[in-house]
C-alpha cells in the first residue's frame, strides 16, 4: 500500500507543481502580452479556469496521499522528530504551499477570471494578492522538492 | 528595495537560499549530533 500512496502523491504532484510553474513561467507574462493585443479573454475565459481546477484539486490530492503516504509517521513528521526532520520540513512546506492555494491563489483568481463579482479596484488587488501568493508558493516549492526527494543520496551527500 | 518575488529568476534565487537555510537548520538543531 505504500508503494499506492507514493505513486498517487507523485503523480498528484507533478500535476500541481507543473501547473504552478505553468502560471508562473508561461501564463503570467502570456496574459501581460495577450492584455496588450487584445487577446487575453481566450487564456482567463479557457485556459486558467481548467488549468486552476486541476491546480487546486491535485494540490488537496498530493497532500492527502503524501499524509497516506506518511502513515504513522505522520505526527512525527509534522513534529520534525524520530528521523522524520527532513521529510518533514517538506511536510510543512507543502502544507504551507497547500494553504496558499485555497485561501490566497483560488479565492482571488476567481476575482480576476471575474467568476465572482468584483470591482476594477478589487480586481487589482487581487492580481497582486494571487501573483505574489503563486510566486511564494514557486519559492517554497523548491526547498519543498528538496526535502520530498530527501533520500539515502541526499542524506550522504549532506552527511546526514 | 525591490521585492525578489516580482521575477521568475528572483523568485528561484530565493528559493534556493531558503534551502539553503533550510539545510543548514535541519543539520544545526534538528539532527545535531546524531
Amino acid at each position: 500500500m505504500p508503494g499506492i500512496a507514493r505513486w498517487l502523491h507523485v503523480i498528484f504532484g507533478i500535476t500541481w507543481i507543473g501547473l504552478l510553474y505553468y502560471f508562473n513561467l508561461v501564463q503570467m507574462a502570456g496574459l501581460k502580452d495577450a492584455g496588450a493585443d487584445g487577446t487575453a479573454a481566450g487564456i482567463t475565459k479557457h485556459i486558467a479556469p481548467r488549468a486552476l481546477f486541476y491546480f487546486r484539486w491535485a494540490a488537496v490530492g498530493t497532500w492527502l496521499a503524501g499524509a497516506w503516504l506518511l502513515g504513522a509517521g505522520f505526527v512525527d513528521a509534522f513534529l520534525l522528530r524520530n528521523g522524520m526532520e527532513a521529510i518533514g520540513i517538506g511536510s510543512w512546506l507543502g502544507t504551507i504551499m497547500l494553504f496558499n492555494v485555497w485561501h490566497f491563489i483560488w479565492p482571488n483568481q476567481k476575482k480576476i477570471l471575474g467568476m465572482v463579482p468584483a470591482t476594477d479596484e478589487v480586481k487589482a488587488k487581487a492580481r497582486r494578492v494571487a501573483m505574489l501568493a503563486s510566486r511564494t508558493n514557486m519559492m517554497l516549492s523548491i526547498p519543498m522538492l528538496f526535502f520530498m526527494a530527501n533520500g539515502l543520496s541526499h542524506r550522504a551527500a549532506l552527511g546526514l | 528595495m525591490k521585492n525578489p518575488l516580482e521575477s521568475v529568476v528572483g523568485t528561484i534565487i530565493s528559493g534556493l537560499v531558503l534551502t539553503v537555510i533550510l539545510v543548514l537548520f535541519l543539520k544545526n538543531f534538528l539532527v545535531a549530533g546524531v
